[in-house]
């Protein structure tokens, strides 16, 4: 059914233009992976400030949220007197995006600490810092993965905008393929795009897991003695 | 006998109104004693227990822990040195049994082989599987959390616990047994331990000194279980303390503590005209037998037939009888249930003492 939409065969244009969609697709991963990581290193230290203090979180999620909502072309296109056409303007607009999401589930993630657990762990001795680092963070990981998770599937499709700038990822691909009424190149693009967002769900998902094993309901231990409770 | 935990003239207020939570409380809790303070809701037991690690910092009066002013200290480092246990466990779910046990000691800087040294001693001393070890706290049952909770408390050897209702969150039959359980590593550790509850029947078994507190936090009557159940100080601890105060005395004295009458008693070697003989100067139409001391069982006119000594006419085991050790409560039971209406005496060895009857149970409780 491909094959019949024109010659050359979209099995052909793939051959043809490998290196080209091997380079995309790498930039594509950069650009999204660059995003949410600086995304996290922004909006954890501001998740812990507003969790602390209560005052902080309408602000920030509405300057957070204000960001979110700005359209993404247009946000491109005002950074571009500014910041030129680089990877910058469309990383700035990229990490904007990844805040609202990651903030408002590091939060959640921090307010569903047990009140007991705190209690319990600062009635032992722990110091603030301690609190956080060793009981809040860890006991916060599976709200703060699940954040990351919807964060990057979302940038992952954001970037494709970047071609405006001509830091598109596959993107470029789209746009070029619409631009020229060249299907095969559309298609290699938005197939590949998709595959990226569920591959990447997928790892995260799992890399969450791995790294709270203690969070898996009816979790079995194999290979452990399981004594009857005494 | 040394105080370990003392609190003078110690009040809090909260929020603006300035309600007492707790008033002008003065308190001490003697080394290796477990202090139960019971009372109803708002009666401020959790809050007075929090403000001697300082969770909750007291508006007025001054707490000492070990003779030292505790608002003179860090509170981390005084926290630190201070066993706590609470309600829900408060066990780290993504932590291991392993590590959270050995919560404090890694908080103290332990060495590791000191710290899994330690871990592996309160596992045995808790009677918890090895196998837990790895596991995490959500993979136990309640029972094992619980003892999993206590067994941290315990990781850094802190000479003072505080237990804020540690067994409520299990079923009434698991909960009775880890009260036994903790009771007997408490008889070795002898660590001195403020204990909360709002069950007057737990405060009187695990407690030697209860401290009823009534609502705004003052303080009705501090002394031992078998007092507060004998002599209550007011009607307010009268009605806390509740119905079957007579029942909750007995289960509180041993025994060992009262005297216990002879009761008819002949040797296996005695003839049947000298165990008539028992009898009938006890008025009564049984008596225990015993050979060399050791308590073989009873005989009544009706077994006495034939001729020749007790032993030959096999004695019947007594169904219930009790030990020295025993309380009264027990004993109460053994007399109710038994056909002769009396509870046999034994010693550890099996060697019979003597009898209690119901008249001797009821003069003890009504003794002033």
């Amino acid at each position: 059914m491909l094959a019949s939409v024109g010659p050359p065969s979209i099995w052909q244009w793939i051959s043809d233009n490998s290196p080209r969609i091997l380079r995309l697709t790498a930039e594509h991963v950069e650009l999204a992976l660059i995003a949410v990581v600086v995304g996290l290193a922004i909006s954890v230290p501001l998740s812990v400030a507003a969790y602390r203090r209560a005052r902080l979180y309408p602000p920030v999620t509405w300057a957070a949220g204000i960001l979110y909502t700005i359209p993404s072309i247009a946000l491109f296109v005002v950074m571009i007197p500014v910041t030129g056409l680089t990877a910058l303007t469309v990383e700035i607009g990229l990490v904007g995006y990844t805040l609202l999401i990651l903030i408002r589930n590091t939060v959640a993630g921090l307010r569903g600490v047990p009140e007991e657990l705190k209690e319990a762990a600062t009635g032992m001795g722990y110091t603030r810092r301690q609190l956080l680092w060793r009981v809040e963070l860890p006991v916060a990981i599976p709200a703060i993965v699940a954040g990351i998770r919807v964060a990057t599937v979302s940038t992952i499709g954001l970037v494709a905008v970047g071609f405006i700038v001509g830091k598109g990822g596959l993107g470029e691909l789209i746009i070029d393929g619409l631009d020229r009424f060249y299907t095969p190149e559309v298609v290699v693009g938005g197939v590949l795009s998709i595959a990226l967002a569920l591959v990447a769900d997928g790892a995260l998902l799992l890399a969450g897991r791995a790294v709270t094993p203690w969070a898996r309901p009816g979790r079995v231990s194999p290979g452990r003695a399981v004594e009857a409770s005494a | 006998m040394t105080t370990m935990i003392s609190l003078r003239d110690v009040s809090k207020r909260f929020g603006a109104s300035g309600e007492y939570a707790v008033k002008d409380l003065s308190l001490d809790v003697p080394e290796g004693e477990i202090a139960v303070l019971v009372g109803p809701s708002g009666c401020g037991k959790t809050t007075t227990m929090r403000m001697i690690n300082r969770l909750i910092e007291p508006t007025s009066g001054t707490i000492a822990v070990d003779g030292r002013d505790v608002l003179q200290q860090d509170p981390v480092e005084l926290r630190r040195g201070i066993g706590y246990v609470i309600q829900s466990t408060g066990l780290m779910p993504h932590r291991t049994v392993a590590q959270n046990i050995a919560t404090v000691p890694r908080l103290l800087e332990w060495s590791a082989q000191r710290t899994a040294e330690r871990v592996e001693e309160l596992l045995a001393l808790f009677d918890l599987d090895p196998g837990v070890k790895d596991r995490y706290p959500a993979e136990l049952s309640g029972g094992q959390q619980q003892r999993v909770g206590v067994a941290r408390a315990l990781a850094a050897d802190p000479p003072v616990m505080l237990m804020d209702e540690p067994f409520v969150a299990v079923d009434p039959i698991v909960r009775s047994r880890l009260q036994d359980e903790f009771l007997e590593i408490q008889r070795r550790l002898r660590k001195t331990i403020v204990f909360v509850t709002h069950d007057i029947d737990e405060a009187i078994k695990m407690a030697d000194r209860i401290a009823i507190l009534n609502r705004g936090g003052t303080l009705e009557q501090y002394a031992a279980p078998e007092e507060i159940l004998r002599a209550p100080a007011n009607d307010f601890v009268k009605r806390f303390v509740g119905a079957e105060r007579g029942l909750k005395r007995l289960a509180l004295i041993r025994v060992a503590q009262i005297e216990i009458e002879g009761g008819p008693v002949v040797s296996s070697s005695a003839s049947a005209d000298e165990a008539e003989q028992e009898m009938a100067r006890h008025g009564l139409d049984w008596t225990s037998v015993v050979d060399g001391g050791v308590l073989q069982g009873w005989v009544d006119r009706s077994m006495l037939d034939g001729t020749g000594t007790v032993g030959r006419t096999r004695p019947r085991p007594f169904s219930a009888y009790v030990t020295v050790q025993d309380s009264l409560r027990q004993a109460l039971d053994s007399i109710v249930t038994s056909l002769t209406n009396v509870a046999v005496v034994v010693d550890a060895d099996g060697r019979y003492l003597g009898i209690l009857t119901l008249d001797r149970l009821s003069h003890e409780i009504a003794a002033p």
